[in-house]
């Protein structure tokens, strides 16, 4: 089963600065759990990918009708907090263990090592119909 | 051929001679270049097992040559039974021409008419003899879709009805400034995203350095082609020193210089000021120049910076490319101070862009002149808009440093953006 664990940059559950703000110390402990956690994750055989997305500041939004020129919007984003910051891709064996792994994300070291509790988004991914189908 | 050789470095090598070969027979590129593939992947499969062939590049041109006598099977048997024929007599290449058809080859795929990101994973294949799979594997996407990419790079060579041959003498220096181009772009791609545990890439750099040795054997005196290999031996000198045990971003004020290759050092060394004696002074040269000058610096405070700082002005007035006045700006900043880098900056963001380099040079320069608020939101402005992981990581890291307070700066020396 493949599980998309996404990331926004909406509001956190914890009063977590946003990470600009915290000490280098922080950043520091915030990136390699997120490594380790990927490694640990490809260790196991459940990584099928893991990016992080260039900020809002470079988003732009397109609509077309397919016949005259797109409509392009660039930010500042009113909602860019709405925007997706990055993602987890994994296969597992169960929605147990995606949820399991997401409460690790979210659980993630942020300002004075404090859990940052932010929110996972954790949505399965539709797969082929079964063969025997 | 000894044993020493491994057998990877030999296919590799040999991959440009086969397809010359085959080209030269059969006459379609395209087709010779997937056959020639297929003739790769047989010998790193069949090879370990029944041992090499007395032949190896023999061996290569008559499988490919039947590969392509398959391809031709269904729709035309006559074309079939000449590429069969001719296949048992391909045993001896003309050996002579190794050096040339590997030039040639490199022309055919920096062709005008592809962007570089199709002209190099053909590179790659065709002249570097790297699989599919392996270029799939270092671009990050799946091996079909590279299959693809290179089907249609071959495909729009075949459109342009570009003949194996070298461009004629009048655009010769035009073809050669894009083969040059496109190593330069394989380099550094390689070279940004080659750090860190997290990323298993092949290696790009090493690559992009094998392909300018092979242009450098076939064309040794073009001052420029020995400027890039210089430029690319210079650069891929600091590699080891350029980040931190995971993976982190280390500026070059800050890289320990004992781990600096000195042997690539010497060797770039040695190409830059021979070439820079022949006075035909191209930017590749120049760009090598400034790399050598800063491997030449046993500490960061020693770096020649008014020579540097020269020779950038020199490099901008030449190439007229706004991101070279980033570079001259920190130069002017390291002999005449913070003020005399921002003001090159003035006016640059009307050129550039909102860019992050843009931002992060001026955040540097804003922390030199003692500026910190106006610095930590350049640093942050610039980590909102790289789309490089590790450089957002080491801006936003900067930005963190400065507001935590004045005395953590990391080292006595003003900080460089990363290279």
């Amino acid at each position: 089963m493949r599980f998309m664990l996404l990331q926004n940059y909406g509001q956190v559950e914890s009063d977590c600065a946003p990470m600009s703000e915290w000490s280098p110390e922080d950043i520091k402990a915030h990136i390699e759990f997120q490594q380790a956690l990927n490694a640990e994750l490809a260790e196991l055989g459940e990584l099928v990918d893991a990016q992080g997305l260039a900020g809002p500041e470079l988003a732009k939004f397109v609509v077309s009708d397919g016949i005259g020129a797109p409509v392009i919007t660039d930010g500042p984003y009113p909602e860019a907090k709405e925007l997706l910051a990055g993602y987890r891709l994994v296969d597992v064996e169960s929605a147990e263990r995606a949820i399991e792994i997401a409460a690790r994300a979210s659980a993630a070291p942020g300002q004075n090592g404090l859990p940052i509790r932010q929110p996972i988004e954790v949505r399965e991914v539709l797969s082929a119909p079964d063969p025997e189908l | 051929m000894t044993a020493a050789v491994s057998l990877e470095d030999l296919l590799r090598e040999l991959a440009p001679q086969a397809l010359g070969a085959l080209i030269r027979r059969y006459g379609d590129f395209a087709d010779a270049e997937d056959a020639v593939q297929e003739a790769l992947i047989a010998a790193a499969t069949t090879w370990p097992a029944d041992g090499r062939p007395d032949n190896p590049l023999g061996w290569l041109i008559r499988v490919a040559s039947r590969r392509l006598a398959n391809a031709y099977r269904s729709d035309d048997a006559r074309r079939r039974r000449e590429v069969l024929a001719a296949s048992w007599s391909a045993a001896s290449p003309d050996p002579p021409s190794g050096r040339d058809d590997t030039l040639i080859l490199m022309f055919m795929c920096c062709h005008p008419s592809l962007t570089p990101a199709l002209a190099i994973p053909l590179t790659l294949r065709a002249v570097g003899g790297l699989t599919t799979r392996e270029i799939a594997a270092a671009f990050l996407v799946p091996e079909a879709t590279m299959g693809q990419r290179i089907s249609r790079a071959k495909a729009k060579i075949k459109a342009s009805g570009e003949r194996f041959a070298l461009p004629s003498p009048d655009q010769r220096p035009e073809r050669l400034r894009l083969v040059l181009h496109v190593l330069y772009l394989l380099f550094n791609e390689g070279y940004t995203s080659s750090s860190g545990p997290d990323l298993a890439r092949a290696d790009l750099s090493g690559e992009a350095i094998r392909l300018a040795r092979a242009a450098r054997a076939a064309m040794p005196e073009d001052p420029e082609v020995a400027g890039l290999l210089a430029l690319m031996l210079l650069t891929d000198a600091r590699r080891p020193a350029r980040s931190g045990a995971g993976g982190e971003l280390i500026p070059l004020a800050e890289q320990d210089r004992s781990r600096w290759d000195r042997r690539l050092i010497r060797e770039g060394t040695g190409l830059i000021t021979g070439a820079l004696r022949q006075g035909n002074v191209g930017e590749y040269q120049v760009q090598a120049a400034i790399a050598a000058l800063h491997d030449q610096a046993g500490r960061h405070a020693d770096t020649d910076w008014p020579r540097i700082l020269a020779l950038y002005a020199r490099l901008e007035s030449m190439t007229g490319n706004p991101m070279v006045r980033l570079n001259r700006a920190v130069a002017a900043a390291m002999t005449s101070g913070p003020q005399a880098g921002l003001a090159l900056l003035d006016g640059l963001g009307e050129r550039l862009g909102d860019h992050h380099r843009l931002h992060s040079v001026r955040a540097h320069l804003l922390e030199q002149a003692g500026d910190r608020d106006r610095a930590i939101a350049e640093f942050r402005a610039a980590a909102a808009r790289t789309t490089n992981l590790r450089e957002q990581q080491y801006l936003t890291t900067q930005a963190a440093r400065l507001a935590a307070g004045p005395d953590r700066r990391a080292s006595s020396q003003p900080a460089t953006p990363p290279p």
